[in-house]
């Protein structure tokens, strides 16, 4: 197989299983399994170290996401905030700070899991794998911000080119090929995490209860309709 | 008005013997799963003592409940967007305990040796060796403890020698409170479900936790300030005392009620007017206990019938609601009291609270029982009337002794009628300030003491056939029933 095939199956062939079945088994699981969503919370059985892990990860990962979303909607707006070196730099660290903070609620995460007795009797193998893959998605995100800087502007010119051409049915290879080896990875392996996604807990993502801000207090429910 | 029934309890303290033959026959049929191990839908806990979880009364610690203003003291909306990835007042299974079994081999392949071989215990979580340190009831019968009663979040208002006559041997005193959902009329579980698992069912108003809605955001287990939402943390959803709806609608009493020995259980039908729900849970303290009982409504009244119907509440709930044992000593005996209701979720499982034992006055080396006063023992039971009121009366003392003093004037009143030996005069003076007739007097022993079965579980038929009625032909329900895949409750993936 030559480079450019294989680069074929990493940049077309992967983003489009791993988003197909993504969609598909989480429909079947939310239809059928739905009794199987669940953030499947260990903070009943260890209390100590759960904060110090899960809300830095929680935070750092949002704000994370949320920036790379951005990115992905107003690339022209990214480009043109950072125009202005002082206001690049804002956003770069900023972005790098969520990260570590991202990295360091992960690490926390996993060594929680691994010191409460506990805890590591209700992580399944399917929790293992999925913290290698994010663990090694948030690690190759803040190498690349850490060594490969001006991340947020290369993304927006070379990465988010490249992901729209992916959504619009035109995949084009052609420049996210020549991304530093770090941020290739870091791609490649988000899409295996997407493809990952619908066989882990992470689709607690998919049933975040925004309703309850504005539903009344009590909930009552009548055998029929009422 | 806004005419709703809602199956409500009465427990009667002074019958329960503390067998615990109710939260086993609970665990037996509902939580004998992994995960759910820990819970007891149903507990028997020994008053004064530190309950199940511990200090579960303690809301500086677990924060239930609602605030005077109407608001959630846990999570409440704002809240709960900063505190969804951690909550800051849940409880943990320490404040339970760790589930265990024993290690049963080792009795059976233990070498010949001059010791008795030991079962050792294991965990259930971890499957690892243990050292048991808490268990259910572990405090069972320990009221004078100073380890475990002395720190009774009822004691708090207690004078110093009040609480040193409560831990004096020769006057040590007890009783038992056993507690299973209150299915309150201002749930602070639902309100606080981020995901609106949890609700009141409109036609008997059992509240319900949807399995398949729960997202393990953990919220209602702080909310409910009597600690009765249990997070199953193998299945990862929360699970709750389901009032045995399935034995409910078919016309059988929950299995704690059931099986109760001490015939403590009383289940009926209560109306009530839903519109008045927010106006009763932001009143005063002291005005609690009057405002939930004007909740309730008097199912004989001609407005409150026309209402109900008006409300589709069906005829047969309102006859149960007629014949309802909970209504009686509820709403017409007061004898009937709701625990902590200042913790403002219109809890609708009453207490009659229990006579204790005569505290004597000791005379030198004899103990003295006589008095002049006819309900001396009740101001100076062993059990500070003060309290009791912290318990169930949302610290009104006079709610307490009125209960007391009318279950006194029964008992004086029954004994001159079966026995004789007590002046009638006496009797007439004790059942007026007791405010009771001779009759209700009657009436309150004939359900106290003589009642049937039929008598205590005034069940309404269930009515589900109107439910499928609404959404599909009955006859065609009934022939798809029974049909289907019924997946066992599996943790994630
Ligand atoms: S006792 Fe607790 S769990 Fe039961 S209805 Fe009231 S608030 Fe909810
Ligand atoms: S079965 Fe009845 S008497 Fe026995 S502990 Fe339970 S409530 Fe009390």
């Amino acid at each position: 197989m030559n480079l450019a095939a294989f680069d074929r199956v990493l940049y077309v062939g992967l983003p489009y299983t791993a988003i197909f079945i993504c969609v598909l088994i989480s429909l079947q699981r939310y239809g059928w399994r739905i009794f199987t969503f669940s953030s499947l919370s260990s903070q009943f059985l260890e209390n100590r170290t759960h904060f110090w892990a899960l809300v830095p990860f929680h935070y750092g990962i949002l704000t994370v996401l949320l920036g790379h979303l951005i990115g992905f909607s107003v690339p022209r707006a990214v480009l043109a905030w950072n125009g202005r070196p002082l206001r690049l730099y804002i956003l770069e660290i900023t972005a790098l700070v969520f990260g570590l903070l991202t990295l360091i609620g992960m690490l926390a995460l996993i060594n929680r899991r691994l010191a409460s007795d506990k805890v590591r009797a209700v992580t399944s193998v399917m929790d293992w794998i999925m913290f290698a893959v994010l663990l090694f998605q948030v690690g190759s995100g803040v190498y690349v911000a850490v060594f490969n800087p001006w991340g947020s502007t290369w993304y927006a010119a070379v990465a988010v080119p490249y992901l729209w051409s992916v959504f619009t049915l035109a995949p084009n290879t052609a420049i996210v090929t020549q991304l530093p080896l770090a941020a290739q990875l870091h791609i490649i392996n988000a899409f295996i995490l997407i493809g990952l996604f619908p066989f882990t807990r992470l689709v607690h993502i998919l049933v975040v209860p925004n309703p309850y801000l504005w539903r009344r207090p009590q909930v009552v429910r009548w055998y029929g309709s009422r | 008005m806004n005419v709703r029934a809602q199956i409500s309890m009465v427990f009667h303290l002074d019958k329960c013997i503390g067998c615990h033959t109710c939260s086993l026959a609970c665990k037996n049929i509902w939580t004998d799963r992994p995960g759910t191990e820990y819970m007891w839908w149903n507990n028997v806990e020994t008053k004064p003592g530190t309950g199940y979880p511990t200090l579960w009364e303690d809301q500086q610690r677990y924060r239930g409940g609602w605030d005077a203003e109407g608001k959630l003291k846990s999570t409440g909306k704002a809240w709960i967007v900063a505190n969804i990835f951690h909550h800051p007042s849940m409880p943990t299974m320490d404040d339970y305990y760790e589930p265990w079994t024993y290690d049963y081999q080792e009795l059976f392949n233990a070498p010949e040796g001059p010791d008795q071989p030991t079962a050792r215990p294991i965990s259930l979580v971890t499957g690892k060796h243990i050292d048991i340190e808490a268990g259910p009831n572990w405090d069972d019968d320990l009221g004078g403890s100073p380890v475990y009663a002395a720190n009774d979040p009822n004691l708090a208002a207690l004078t110093p020698e009040q609480r040193r006559q409560l831990f004096a041997i020769e006057q040590l005193v007890f009783f038992y409170l056993p507690r299973i959902c209150n299915h309150c009329l201002n749930p602070a579980c639902v309100a606080a479900c981020p995901s609106a698992a949890l609700y009141k069912r409109g036609e008997d108003g059992i509240v319900l936790l949807d399995q398949k809605r729960c997202r393990a955001w953990r919220a209602c287990v702080p909310a409910c300030p009597y600690k009765k939402t249990y997070y199953n943390w193998s299945t990862g959803k929360t699970e709750k005392c389901i009032l045995c709806f399935p034995r409910i609608e078919t016309g059988q009493a929950p299995a704690c009620f059931h099986s109760c020995v001490g015939r403590i259980r009383y289940l009926g039908v209560l109306l009530y007017d839903a519109d008045r729900i927010h106006e009763v849970a932001t009143m005063p303290d002291e005005e609690l206990i009057e405002a939930q009982r004007s909740l309730i409504l008097d199912p004989f009244d001609p407005e409150v019938l026309a209402a109900a119907r008006g409300n589709n509440v069906p005829e047969s709930t309102i006859e149960a609601a007629q014949k309802s044992p909970v209504y009686q000593y509820v709403k017409v005996w007061k004898l009937a009291l709701p625990p902590h209701l200042e913790f403002r979720t219109l809890p609708m499982l009453f207490y009659v609270p229990s006579m204790a034992p005569v505290m004597a006055s000791r005379q030198g080396d004899t103990l003295d029982h006589l008095s002049q006063d006819l309900f001396h023992d009740i101001e100076q039971a062993r059990v500070p009337i003060r309290y009791l009121a912290n318990l169930l009366a949302a610290g009104s003392e006079a709610r307490v002794r009125y209960a007391l003093r009318k279950q006194k004037a029964v008992r004086w009143h029954r004994r001159s009628v079966t026995v004789g030996d007590v002046d009638a005069e006496v009797v007439r003076r004790m059942l007026r300030e007791a405010d009771c007739s001779p009759e209700e007097a009657d009436a309150i022993y004939r359900l106290t003491a003589l009642s049937t079965f039929d008598e205590r579980f005034v069940i309404p038929p269930g009515h589900r056939e109107m439910g499928v009625e609404t959404q599909q032909d009955p006859l065609m329900h009934k022939q798809q029933a029974g049909f289907g895949f019924i997946a066992g409750p599996r943790r994630g993936l």
